[in-house]
Order: C-alpha cells, then sequence, then structure tokens
C-alpha cells in the first residue's frame, strides 16, 4: 500500500473554496428555482472569491518560509498567497460588475465558470512542478474560453471564444512541449529540482525555456505572443473581459517570474535579454497599434499590451526589487483595468452598441462619477500623480537601474510619452467635445441611464485601490516585498 | 503650515467639485478659499527667518525601501514664487467668478487643484514628491484649457501636455537614476552628481516647462486658447516651475554639468530672448504679443540664473515675481478687452483710450512696468540680472540689454494698437470702461507691482539667505 501522502488543507484552501463555490453554483443552476437563479449563483460565486481571499490573507500571514508540498507539485508561499488575494479581488470585483449584464441564459454557468476560473489561477500561481503548471493553465483557460463565447446570441463573442480557443491552445500546446523538453533534457519535473539538475548549457533544455517563456507570453499577452488580446477582448463579454485583463495577467506573469527565479538561475544571461526584448517588443507594438483605435475595448486591450511590457521590465531586472515592482504594478493595475472595462460595460449597456470614442462623447458630463472614475483609471494607466500607476512605473524604472538596464528605462520612457497620445483621447472624448461634433450628434438618447449600484460600487472599489496605492504605498511594497522574499533571487 | 497651504486648495477643490451648488456659490467658496490661502501665506512671511535656510518643514516618511519622502518647505525664494501663486490664483479665481463660467464647479474645483499643485511644486523638498506635483500641475491644465478654452483648444491642449509630458518623463528617468545613485530622494540629504545625461534629463523638463527657445512650440496656442484665466496662471505662475526646478534641482545638484553647459544654456536663453521679443513684435494679437514676451523674459530669468552670480540670481527671483504679475495682468484685461470686442486682434482694435479711463490707465501702467521703465520692478529685476550676466561675458549683457529696447517697442507697439489709433471696427462705442469688479481683481495686481517697485530689494534680497551666497561657497 502506497502512503497517502500529508496534504495541507489550508494551502490549497483558497482554490478549494472557489472549486466549492463553482460546484455549488452548478447544482444551484439546476436545482434552485428558475426565478433566483442569477442572484443565487451570483451570490454563491462573490461569496466564494471573498472566502477565497481571507483564505489567501491567512495563508500569507502563515506562510513566511515558503515550502513545496505533495511531492514537490506545489508551492505554499507568500508569492502565491499574494497572487491569489489579487485574482479573488479582482473576481469579486468581476462579479459586481456582470451582474448588472442581466444574463437570461447561462447565468448558473456563467458564474459556476468564472470561480472556476479562479480557481484555476489560485492553483495555477502555487504551482511547483511542470505537470501542476500545465494542469492549472489548461484549468483556467478551459473555463475562460466558454466565458468568451458565452453570449452565444452574438456572432462577435463565438468569434472570441472560438479564436482563443485556437490561439490559447497553441500556446499551451508550445508550453508542454517545452516542459517535455526540459524534462527530457534534465529528467526533473519540479522548478527547483530542474535547477539542481546542472547541466545548465543543454541545448534541449535551452529550447524548452524558450518555449515556456512563449506559452507564458500567450497568456500575458505579451508581444509578439499577442495577437488574439484585441479580438478576443473587443468580442468577449466586457465583464469577462474585464476578469481576463487583470487576473490572467497576475496569473501569468507571476509564475513567469516564479518558474524562471526557481528553475533557470543558470540561464539567467540567457532569460532576462529574452524578457527585456519581450518587453520592448510589446511596449512598441501596445502602444503603436493603440494609437488607431477607436474601439474602447480594442484600445484597451493593446494599452494591456503595453503594460505587460512594463511588468515584464521588472521579471528582467531579476532582482528582489525587481519581484516587489511586479507585484507592486499588479495591485494598481488589475484595479485600473477592471474599473476601466466597467464603465465601458456600463457605456455598453446604456447604448446597447459596442463602446467606441465617438459614442463615449460627453460621458464626463452626462455620468459625472463614471466619467471621473474613467478619467482616473486613464491617469493611471499614464501614471500620472494621485494614482498608483506612478509609482509602479517609478519602481520598475528602480528595478531596471539597478539591475544595469537603462536601455529599458528608455524604452519605457519612450512607450509612455507615446501612449499619452490616446489615454488622453480618451479623456479628451469624455469631456473634450468639440463643438461641431457635439451638434453633429446629440447626447444618448433614451431616458435615463440603467441604475446599477454594484457595478457603481466595484468602479468606486477600483477607485479606492487606484488612487489609494499611490498614498499608501509603504504596506502595499511590504507585502510585495514579503512575497518577492520567498523566491531565491 | 505648508502642508496646509498645499492641502487647504487640494481638500478645496474636492469640496467645490461635490458639493450640490451652482457655479456661483462654488465660485465664491473657491474665491474664499484663495483669501484663506493669501492669508495664510501672509503668516508664513511674517514668521520667517530671511536670513536662514529651510524653513516652514514638514517631513513624513513615504515609502522607505528605495527612501522617498513627503518633504515640503520653503526657503526664501520658494516663498516668494509660493505667494505669486496664491495672489495670482486668487485672482484667476476672482477672473472666473466674474465671467460665471459654465460648469462653474468643475472649473473652480480644478482651479483649485493647479492652484494647490503649483505650491506643491514650489514647496516639495523630495525629488519623487516634486515630480508628482509637477505633474499633477497637468491634470487641470488639460482639462482646463480643453473644455474652456478657445476655437482650437483641443489642439493647443494636446500640444502642451505631450510636449510637457515628454520633458517630465525625461525627468522621471532622470530622478530614478540620480536618487538610485544617491541612495536618497532627498533633495536635502543627496548630494551632488557629476552625471551629464542626468542633468540634460532635468534641463529638459524645465526647459520646456519654461520655455526656452528651441522648446516653445506649445507656447502660442496654449496661451492664446485657454481662458484668460487659465493663461494667467500658465505663463504667470505654471512657468515658474521650471524657475524653481534649476534652481533647486539643476543648478544646486549639479554644478560640473551647469559649468561645462553654461555657454550653451546662455546662448539658448538669449536666442530665447531676442527671439521672443522680435515674435511679440510680431505678433497680430493681445494675447499671442504677452505669450511671447513671456518666452524672452524667461529667457532673461534663465540668463540671470545661469550667469551664476548672487546678482543674477536675486535678479531672476525678482524678475520671476515681477514678470508673473505682469504676464497675470495682461493676460486678465486681454480677456476683459475681449469681452467688450470680442477679439483681441489688433487688426480691429484701437481707440479704446477715449471715453474709457480706468481701462487705459490700467493698461498702460501694466504696459509701462513690462517694458521696463526705470523705476518699476521689471527695470530693478533686469539691472540685476544684467549685473550679474555681466561677469559671464559682457556680450551676455549687451543682448540682454539690446532685448530691453525690443520690449519697450513691443509694448509701445501694444497699448498703442489697443488704446489710441483710430477706433478699430470691432470696438463698439457704447463698450464699456472697466467695470468696479473687474477692477477689483487688477488692481491689487496691479498694487503689489506698485509696491515691489517702490521696494525691489524686499525680493532681491530677501531671496537666498546671506551666507549661502555664491561666493561664499567658493
Amino acid at each position: 500500500m502506497i502512503p497517502a501522502p500529508k496534504i495541507d488543507w489550508l494551502a490549497l484552501a483558497p482554490t478549494l473554496a472557489l472549486l466549492g463555490a463553482s460546484g455549488v453554483a452548478l447544482l444551484g443552476s439546476v436545482l434552485v428555482p428558475w426565478w433566483m437563479r442569477r442572484a443565487f449563483t451570483a451570490f454563491v460565486a462573490f461569496a466564494g472569491f471573498v472566502t477565497a481571499g481571507v483564505l489567501a490573507a491567512i495563508v500569507f500571514d502563515e506562510s513566511a518560509e515558503g515550502r513545496t508540498l505533495i511531492a514537490e507539485s506545489f508551492t505554499r508561499d507568500r508569492l502565491g498567497a499574494l497572487a491569489a488575494i489579487i485574482v479573488a479581488g479582482a473576481g469579486a470585483l468581476t462579479v459586481l460588475v456582470s451582474w448588472g449584464e442581466n444574463r437570461r441564459d447561462h447565468a448558473g454557468e456563467y458564474y459556476a465558470l468564472l470561480a472556476a476560473a479562479g480557481a484555476g489561477m489560485a492553483f495555477f500561481v502555487t504551482a511547483g512542478n511542470l505537470m501542476t503548471l500545465f494542469l492549472g493553465l489548461e484549468w483556467f483557460s478551459i473555463a475562460l474560453y466558454i466565458l468568451c463565447a458565452l453570449d452565444t446570441h452574438r456572432e462577435t463573442s463565438l468569434e472570441a471564444g472560438l479564436k482563443y480557443l485556437i490561439v490559447g491552445g497553441f500556446g499551451s500546446a508550445i508550453l508542454l512541449f517545452g516542459s517535455a523538453l526540459v524534462y527530457g533534457a534534465t529528467g526533473e519535473l519540479g522548478f527547483s529540482e530542474i535547477a539542481a539538475a546542472g547541466d545548465a548549457d543543454n541545448v534541449l533544455l535551452l529550447a524548452g525555456l524558450a518555449m515556456l517563456i512563449a506559452g507564458l507570453g500567450f497568456k500575458a499577452s505579451a508581444a509578439p505572443f499577442h495577437m488574439w488580446t484585441p479580438d478576443v477582448y473587443e468580442g468577449a463579454p466586457t465583464s469577462v473581459t474585464a476578469f481576463m485583463a487583470a487576473a490572467t495577467k497576475v496569473a501569468a506573469l507571476i509564475l513567469t517570474l516564479r518558474i524562471l527565479v526557481v528553475a533557470f538561475p543558470d540561464q539567467e544571461h540567457l532569460w532576462t535579454i529574452a524578457i527585456a526584448v519581450l518587453a520592448i517588443v510589446s511596449l512598441a507594438i501596445g502602444n503603436l497599434a493603440a494609437l488607431v483605435q477607436r474601439n474602447v475595448k480594442r484600445l484597451l486591450a493593446y494599452s494591456s499590451v503595453s503594460h505587460a511590457g512594463f511588468m515584464l521590465i521588472a521579471i528582467a531586472a531579476n532582482s528582489q526589487l525587481g519581484g516587489r515592482a511586479l507585484l507592486y504594478y499588479l495591485i494598481p493595475y488589475g484595479a485600473m483595468s477592471i474599473g476601466a472595462f466597467a464603465v465601458v460595460a456600463a457605456r455598453e449597456r446604456e447604448l446597447g452598441a459596442p463602446v467606441t470614442l465617438d459614442n463615449l462623447g460627453g460621458m464626463g458630463w452626462e455620468r459625472p462619477f463614471l466619467g471621473a472614475a474613467m478619467w482616473v483609471f486613464m491617469l493611471g494607466a499614464m501614471g500620472m500623480p494621485l494614482t498608483g500607476g506612478l509609482l509602479g512605473k517609478f519602481y520598475v524604472f528602480s528595478a531596471a537601474y539597478e539591475a544595469g538596464l537603462w536601455w529599458l528605462i528608455v524604452a519605457g520612457v519612450i512607450a509612455t510619452a507615446i501612449s499619452l497620445y490616446y489615454y488622453l483621447g480618451v479623456i479628451r472624448a469624455l469631456y473634450l467635445r468639440p463643438v461641431a461634433e457635439a451638434e453633429l450628434r446629440p447626447a444618448v438618447a433614451g431616458g435615463s441611464p440603467p441604475r446599477d449600484p454594484l457595478l457603481q460600487s466595484a468602479v468606486f472599489l477600483s477607485l479606492v485601490v487606484t488612487v489609494g496605492s499611490f498614498f499608501f504605498v509603504q504596506p502595499l511594497i511590504e507585502l510585495a516585498r514579503d512575497a518577492a522574499a520567498s523566491l531565491p533571487f | 503650515m505648508t502642508t496646509t497651504l498645499i492641502v487647504l486648495p487640494l481638500a478645496a477643490a474636492l469640496v467645490v467639485w461635490l458639493l450640490p451648488v451652482s457655479g456661483r456659490a462654488a465660485g465664491a467658496l473657491a474665491l474664499l478659499t484663495a483669501f484663506v490661502e493669501v492669508a495664510l501665506w501672509g503668516l508664513a512671511v511674517a514668521g520667517f527667518d530671511f536670513d536662514q535656510g529651510l524653513q516652514l518643514q514638514n517631513r513624513q516618511s513615504w515609502f522607505s525601501d528605495l527612501g522617498v519622502s513627503y518633504h515640503v518647505g520653503f526657503f526664501g525664494y520658494s516663498l516668494w514664487l509660493a505667494g505669486l501663486t496664491v495672489v495670482v490664483s486668487a485672482a484667476a479665481i476672482g477672473y472666473a467668478l466674474w465671467a460665471n463660467r459654465e460648469r462653474g464647479r468643475a472649473y473652480h474645483g480644478l482651479l483649485l487643484f493647479l492652484m494647490g499643485s503649483i505650491v506643491g511644486v514650489f514647496t516639495a523638498q523630495d525629488l519623487l514628491l516634486f515630480y508628482v506635483f509637477f505633474e499633477a500641475m497637468l491634470i487641470p491644465i488639460y482639462v482646463l484649457i480643453g473644455v474652456w478654452g478657445g476655437p482650437r483648444r483641443v489642439r493647443a491642449t494636446v500640444t502642451f501636455v505631450i510636449y510637457t509630458m515628454a520633458g517630465s518623463l525625461l525627468m522621471l528617468a532622470a530622478i530614478v537614476v540620480f536618487g538610485l545613485s544617491q541612495g536618497t530622494f532627498s533633495l536635502v540629504d543627496s548630494g551632488t552628481s557629476a552625471n551629464e545625461w542626468v542633468f540634460l534629463g532635468f534641463l529638459a523638463a524645465f526647459a520646456i516647462k519654461a520655455p526656452i527657445f528651441p522648446f516653445h512650440g506649445w507656447l502660442v496656442d496654449a496661451y492664446r486658447e485657454s481662458p484668460p484665466e487659465v493663461a494667467a496662471i500658465l505663463s504667470g505662475v505654471v512657468s515658474k516651475a521650471a524657475v524653481y526646478g534649476l534652481v533647486r534641482i539643476v543648478l544646486a545638484k549639479f554644478p560640473e554639468p551647469v559649468d561645462d553647459f553654461q555657454f550653451a544654456i546662455l546662448a539658448f536663453a538669449a536666442i530665447g530672448l531676442l527671439y521672443g521679443s522680435l515674435l511679440a513684435f510680431r505678433a497680430p494679437d493681445l494675447r499671442s504679443v504677452t505669450a511671447y514676451s513671456s518666452m524672452a523674459q524667461m529667457g532673461l530669468i534663465v540668463l540671470g540664473l545661469f550667469s551664476l552670480t548672487d546678482l543674477g540670481r536675486n535678479g531672476a527671483i525678482l524678475q520671476s515675481v515681477a514678470h508673473g504679475l505682469v504676464s497675470a495682468t495682461l493676460f486678465l484685461l486681454a480677456g476683459m478687452v475681449e469681452t467688450r470686442a470680442g477679439t483681441s486682434a489688433f487688426s480691429v482694435l484701437g481707440g479704446m483710450a477715449r471715453g474709457r479711463p480706468v481701462l487705459s490707465t490700467v493698461l498702460m501702467t501694466t504696459g509701462i512696468i513690462a517694458l521696463a521703465v526705470p523705476g518699476s520692478v521689471a527695470f530693478a529685476g533686469e539691472f540685476l540680472i544684467l549685473a550679474g550676466v555681466y561677469d559671464a561675458g559682457w556680450g551676455w549683457a549687451a543682448v540682454g540689454a539690446g532685448a530691453i529696447v525690443l520690449a519697450a517697442m513691443y509694448m509701445l507697439r501694444l497699448i498703442s494698437a489697443v488704446l489710441h489709433l483710430a477706433r478699430g471696427e470691432d470696438v463698439r462705442e457704447e463698450a464699456t470702461d472697466l467695470r468696479p469688479l473687474e477692477l477689483a481683481l487688477v488692481v491689487p495686481l496691479l498694487a503689489a507691482l506698485l509696491f515691489l517697485s517702490a521696494w525691489p530689494a524686499s525680493i532681491s534680497e530677501r531671496s537666498f539667505p546671506k551666507i549661502d551666497t555664491i561666493e561664499a561657497a567658493e
């Protein structure tokens, strides 16, 4: 008889909470009477995300010393716990944003899949070997494929789902192939065993490393692996887009940091360059492509590519400060993207049409709260003061300087300068309606806007995090420092 | 004290914006805040010891791992610049209230936000904090010009913001490098640096903000398309953020690069001075003349700062305050002329003096001070600057003196084109003289100018502590 390994239930608790919520929501969508199905499943998903966040906070508190569990298959440490907290927060906000969609069919499945995706991410970020890495990746990806295509009456939603499935599947295949090569070269699956296996210059190992980076690049939507991003972000239901922009990026980038630092310390001279190149390409493509977008969701999609570039700079720095910069950056970034997509969702519901820079016109005056919030989110994305976006960039640049990568600072500065144009373009659309245009197109017709206190509270919470992370840097940086300390830089 | 000066307008901005009252009431509240600011500033001056360096400090750690703190305080010169800020902002808010801008709550909120962030710039003693305030100024300006500006406002505001942000981003990179190599971002604790790239990063930001010669592309559109009171703040006060940056950061932290680049900077400043004056002489309307004369005056101020002498430095601070007041008054007057004639283009103005004695007296007095007539504060400032820059080479002083002649030419042209000559076609016979309320806006500014004309030493001898002279350091 094989002795069962001791299972650390606490370390698994965030994942299990979300998985449980997903199951209950799925059952609820069958057993609960139809008229309270949506409320029930939404509540269960929300409760699941909140519970997962609280449990992850407990894990964070009790895991000063990181350790691997269950035959090295996953890690209990503060890095994973902090990532789980951010994912859970993003998920909870997404539930609030989703409520007003008034989804008639598949409401139960929607919330169940959202919780399942969150569970997958919470598991993925703690992965300790290549097998659990792939398992977690597929787990949340499959949930997201379905979520993207869930608006079956919209062709663009189906297209988004299919495109994400095919491109994402391709990315997963590359990642799997890379894992196989690494295993073939070292005979090991665990991250730390791979590092210990030696033989740093094995060609198979290096090819595997390159493929792992590419596969994770797909999920983080770093250029040149970003092709799916604008189409999928545009087509998917906006609340799903918000979740993907915030949570998927958190999960993918944190795992990229973890696997590179833990499993490939001997190849750092290679992968820092590779990540730096990806960062520059992402900054260039993301910002230049965003310049010409009229559809706000596509614009934000390209903006998320460029933010991936900034965060990759932090990974390329390969230092404690870099880890801190990445983890800090993710907090305001996540809040900003969910908030911005939530505002887009509100506008979309009001208009019943895709939101473009044109029909965003004058929103700042008509909907003062949402308009001002969007203003702040755009300022945050630009890296302007009074938002955490500024300090995120400041930390990223500091990390790059400390690592001697001054050319990445130059790239970041140029990219930010370019990005001003389109972020200011959104603000321009919100507030600065040119006279001629205002005459041509009257303000949105059709009575009072839908009141949606849940969405507004999600926007408000995002606003609090975006602005609060500027004023209360010290506690957040301490969290980030503790989390980054669990990696062996 | 210092923190109160910064936070009060910022907090009031939020209140004014959120409080569900009429635009007028919001404006009145904003004006009240501005008066309180002026009074607070007066208290600060009364308690200030001009023989000492940094005073009225507040310091609190912001995040410790990179050594960044919230640290504010006043030097003598920054106290004067802050005084300029609160006085001009109060006049601008009063003007906005008088003009009854639509969406008054947002408008006055943004003006207060701008005021608070400018005071923040002049007090910041930490590089990152300085950057925060420096950038925060742009947030309200973008919307103030873009929403309430003239017909080409969108173009003007986008150009302005992208120009200045490009400079600021270079400064951010420079701040990162400087701060990490010094181990602290505090301007008080850090030492000097000889890194030329970092120096140029800072210099670029301030050269654009001032603006110094090749970086003035944003200037005319921004000043011409803004509402007059915003243009008054922009040219009178915001450009002085560059002066503070040059004194507090560039001159103080980069002595070697400053020496190396002195000639080049003086050359650009002199070109800007002459070129700006010539453009002002050719400009077609009241606002453009004031805009280009601002550019010329900023060139003169930079000339004074980079003369690297005490005389030049004191003159530069005096001239900053004088020019701030003059150009704010001129922009407000331009706005008042525009409300009467619908334009400030010289081709359709003229003859406004007849039957409008108050307007002509006020405009005349301001113009005469602006052209640096002997006995005026501008004369005192320019004299100090020229005397200082004479040490760096007599040629610079000659250029400066030539520019003063040009200043006389463009200011006299302005005065005669608006006030004298035949009645312009857009000047209606029934257009009124200045109303008492309008007078109440410009007279305090003029009174400040006349006071400084009578006693320029109140600023020029109270900007830098005696022990801290450049000669003493050498």
